[in-house]
């Protein structure tokens, strides 16, 4: 069931590769490059949220905040006190860790409806919280003049440079999470979503799994969010809100929440409807991903990546 | 009679536990020495899954101690115990239905190795080694009992005879002292009863001591080495198969129940 | 002119806080009813309250309605609503777990949020106070006549239910449905229907908090979420499952904020009700009036 094969892993590297000199040989889908961008940076939260709900079985609807903590941080540290972005992108994460273990600590014990209702909570309290802070974050107006990156001279200034960027950290945190999958600890969660008393009984220390796979989703976020803000050079706190929390939500649901394939077909559909198909019709935007989602959760619930093992089961009756 | 007999490594202190006002379990005192196969039986709701409850950890006792090899247990976290050398299987079949027959005992290796999270994801050549051996283990495993050709199969694709067995499995695979087996012969018929209770026997001629709570009279009375009979929370009768069988008590507590 | 004392700004506070208390209250009220037929949380709840609003403004100042016809056209209108969302969202699910119900719920508030804002757009809306704008001045507090009946119709929304769960017939086959499903279609009570009929109610008194509450504080079509969230934090503050619970929590999460946002930030309003719910959440999710006991037996 969680056999990731070499093969399909190799296909989407070179179509990764390829993809910015195809888009830019096909006048129609030029920005397509800048829309993979996003995807990617996506992907790094999908990965992550994948691993927390569809392997660990746990929910959280305030995964935004982690994302904007991350994009602040680079942010604030990189504006306001002219630090090298680098280590500001692991001092964001340091951060998220250290408030995902804050609120992932407590509630350790909290099942179902009311972890969910936690994490949207803290959500919405971060989103205030940037809002708010004026002084820290701009409030609502947000923050300019976020530098861009560049390594030894390198600077990461143009969109194919970039695109290159973020997929590379995709493709990372894409073996490295799917290593943890095929191990031991891979097995525990697994455990720990089908059956706690189980799992505890084979040994397993369950708070300290659940608290682990929170803080790497969280870190995940957090890469995400700075990688997202040396590129736009601009944040504002209406990106980090309840609704993009949703989102990610949809993108995991619509993916396939069991399967870190399901995260990254979930974040690029959903980031080319956002970006692209669903751009000119805005007033139309929630009730299609409202309609996605609630598809998906009745007809689909093992989303795209399941499809598949539905058709199988067709031909096999 | 394989049992050494001057170590407990497991004692019962005047234990009790109450859910709210219902005493489900009232001073019970039981010892169980290293080597033996020990049964605990006593009509539905003695208290018996209640009293392997509290041994695996799942909930401390309201009142009294539990020693595992010397050493207090009762207010430790089931993975702790588990982490001691104490395994158990579960009276419905608990089994991880989204992994295979093969990583479900895998996974029963989970206490033997010290896997780091960050070891695992950089897939750091001591995790690899490590993996590897969790395998060998495991399909060693299998094949004692009789498995190993279902080795990928889905976990919940096996009949149930098959299924119990592979709980027992699991449970092994972290090379307990003391396994706690819950109605292992539960549902299961005549010719599965035997292949389980020849299991169990084969276990223990390993060295790990048993303690079991079972309903099948015929499975209690041909392995036990010795008998714990409970009624309403409290011991009402401890010994040998025949003499279990002969006690008045005993016999008053099953008819007295109908 | 009268001069604002001390005392008057906090018994101001406290007005403010037990009018939007009431709100908070009647959404928990509504969660608890769902909550308790099903175990089933409601993420739309505060929809039913936004569309109460929004729907009325339609029905009593787009087409003219009098507000004797408006609002049980509202009321019923949204009712259906509530209908369709378990139809449509909650019944065809194949295999139901916590996620997917919680996953389901969130989905039709967001189709229900966005279908808002095709028809209405993103503009809060108004209605006219049901009695007119002359404050009454109570104690140095100038309270609005809109906030008397908030609380009126809480109320009566209490009268009713208690009435309907204790003394009808089909309020005692809903309290049975909660208790124990099997046992109450074994004695011929269709449980379907009985959760059809605990989503109907909790729309209608939704959409009762909606229509009374948008001369005080317009709606607009997002209002739902922070209104279900603040709603579920008042109801797992008294106690999930108990509708005593539900309308000292929601006067409590209300009060909270209302004294919150006047004494400490005003900026921050809507962290306090969160801030509370957290804390509960952490440190005893069973709440004031809830039992320890029972929130470890209930399925989710």
């Amino acid at each position: 069931m969680s056999r990731i094969g070499k093969i399909p892993i190799a296909f989407f590297a070179l179509f990764i590769v390829a993809f910015p000199w195809v888009a830019h040989e096909i006048p129609s889908i030029e920005n397509y490059t800048d829309i993979m961008i996003f995807a990617g940076i996506y992907c790094l939260i999908t990965m992550g949220l994948s691993l927390l709900m569809g392997y660990a079985g746990q929910i959280s609807i305030g995964h935004a905040a982690f994302y904007g903590i991350g994009a602040y941080s680079s942010a604030i540290l990189t504006v306001q006190y002219g630090l090298n972005p680098w280590p500001c992108i692991i001092i964001g994460m340091i951060l998220s860790a250290v408030v995902a273990v804050l609120i992932g600590a407590p509630s350790l014990k909290l099942r179902g409806h009311y972890l969910a209702m936690a994490t949207l909570a803290f959500g919405i309290i971060v989103y205030i919280i940037f809002n708010e802070e004026a002084a820290w974050t701009g409030g609502p107006d947000g923050m300019t003049g976020i530098p861009g990156l560049s390594l030894f001279g390198f600077e990461f200034d143009s969109v194919e440079k970039y695109y290159y960027l973020v997929w590379i950290f995709v493709f990372a945190v894409f073996i490295f999470t799917v290593n943890l999958i095929q191990s031991d600890t891979g097995r525990a969660l697994r455990a720990i979503h089908v059956s706690e008393p189980a799992a505890g009984a084979m040994g397993v220390d369950i708070s300290r799994f659940k608290i682990l796979v929170f803080v790497y989703s969280a870190v995940l976020a957090s890469l995400a969010g700075s990688l997202y803000a040396h590129y736009l050079n601009f944040i504002n706190p209406s990106t980090f809100d309840l609704f993009f929390s949703i989102k990610l939500l949809i993108m995991i649901a619509l993916g396939g929440m069991h399967s870190i394939w399901g995260a990254i077909i979930g974040a690029g559909i959903i980031t080319f409807l956002s970006y692209e198909w669903l751009h000119y019709f805005e007033e139309y935007e929630v009730i299609v991903y409202g309609a996605i989602l609630l598809l998906v959760t009745i007809f689909l619930p093992k989303g795209l990546v399941g499809v598949p093992g539905i058709v199988k089961g067709w031909f096999r009756e | 009679m394989n049992f050494v007999d001057d170590e407990n490594i497991l004692e019962i202190n005047r234990v009790v536990m109450a859910f709210g006002g219902l005493m489900a379990l009232s001073n019970l005192s039981i010892r169980v020495k290293r080597g033996m196969i020990k049964a605990i039986i006593g009509p539905n709701g003695a208290g018996k899954t209640t009293l392997f409850n509290i041994i695996t950890g799942a909930f401390p006792p309201t009142q009294g101690s539990v020693r595992f090899k010397g050493l207090p247990i009762e207010h430790l976290k089931a993975h702790k115990i588990a982490q001691r050398g104490i395994s158990r299987t579960f009276q419905t079949v608990e089994l991880f239905g989204n992994m295979t027959v093969l990583e479900n005992v895998m996974l029963g290796c989970h206490t033997r190795i010290r896997s780091s999270f960050l070891a695992s994801g950089f897939q750091l050549p001591q995790c690899r080694r490590k993996e590897a051996q969790i395998k060998e283990n495991a399909m060693k495993i299998l094949k004692f009992i009789g498995l190993v050709d279902k080795f990928s199969d889905p976990a919940d694709s096996l009949p149930l005879g098959e299924q119990k067995m592979l709980e027992i499995g699991r449970a092994l695979a972290s090379e307990p002292e003391l396994i706690c087996l819950d109605e292992p012969a539960a549902g299961l018929n005549e010719t599965e009863t035997y292949v389980a209770s020849s299991l169990i026997r084969a276990i223990n001629a390993k060295g790990i001591t048993v303690l079991l709570v079972e309903h099948d009279m015929k499975v209690i009375m041909n392995i036990s080495d010795e008998i714990t009979v409970l009624n309403y929370g409290q011991k009402i009768a401890e010994g040998s198969p025949e003499e279990i069988q002969n006690n008045r008590r005993v016999i008053e507590a099953y008819l007295g129940s109908e | 002119m009268e001069t604002i004392t001390l005392s008057g700004q906090l018994f101001q506070y406290l007005i403010t806080g037990i009018t939007v208390g009431s709100v908070y209250a009647m959404v928990a009220v509504g969660f608890n009813i769902i909550y308790n037929v099903t175990e089933i949380i409601n993420f739309a709840q505060g929809e039913f309250v936004m569309l109460g609003g929004l729907i009325m403004v339609f029905f009593h100042v787009v087409m003219g309605l009098p507000l004797i016809m408006a609002f049980p056209a509202t009321v019923i209108l949204v009712t259906l609503v509530g209908m369709l969302l378990d139809r449509l969202a909650i019944r065809p699910i194949r295999q139901p777990s916590v996620l997917t119900l919680i996953i389901a719920t969130i989905a039709a508030s967001i189709l229900i949020k966005g279908a808002a804002m095709f028809i209405w757009g993103k503009d809060p809306y108004d209605l006219p106070a049901f009695s007119g704008r002359n404050p009454i001045t109570v104690f140095g507090a100038v309270i609005q006549p809109q906030y008397l009946w908030v609380i009126g119709f809480l109320i009566v929304i209490v009268i009713v239910l208690s009435i309907f769960f204790d003394r009808t017939i089909i309020g005692k086959a809903m309290s049975a449905c909660a208790d124990n499903p099997n046992a109450a279609s074994l004695v011929g009570i269709n449980v379907n229907q009985m959760i059809l009929l605990s989503f109907a109610l909790s729309a209608a008194i939704g959409a009762v908090a909606g229509i009374t509450v948008t001369p005080i504080s317009l709606m607009e079509y997002d209002r739902g979420a922070m209104l279900a969230v603040k709603g579920f934090g008042a109801a797992i503050l008294g106690g999930l499952g108990s509708f005593p619970g539900a309308i000292l929590g929601g006067l409590i999460m209300g009060t909270i904020e209302s004294f919150g946002a006047g004494l400490i930030s005003s900026g921050y309003k809507d962290a306090f009700a969160l801030i509370v719910l957290l804390i509960v959440l952490f440190f005893r999710p069973s709440g004031i009036l809830g039992s320890i006991e029972i929130s470890k037996i209930k399925r989710f």
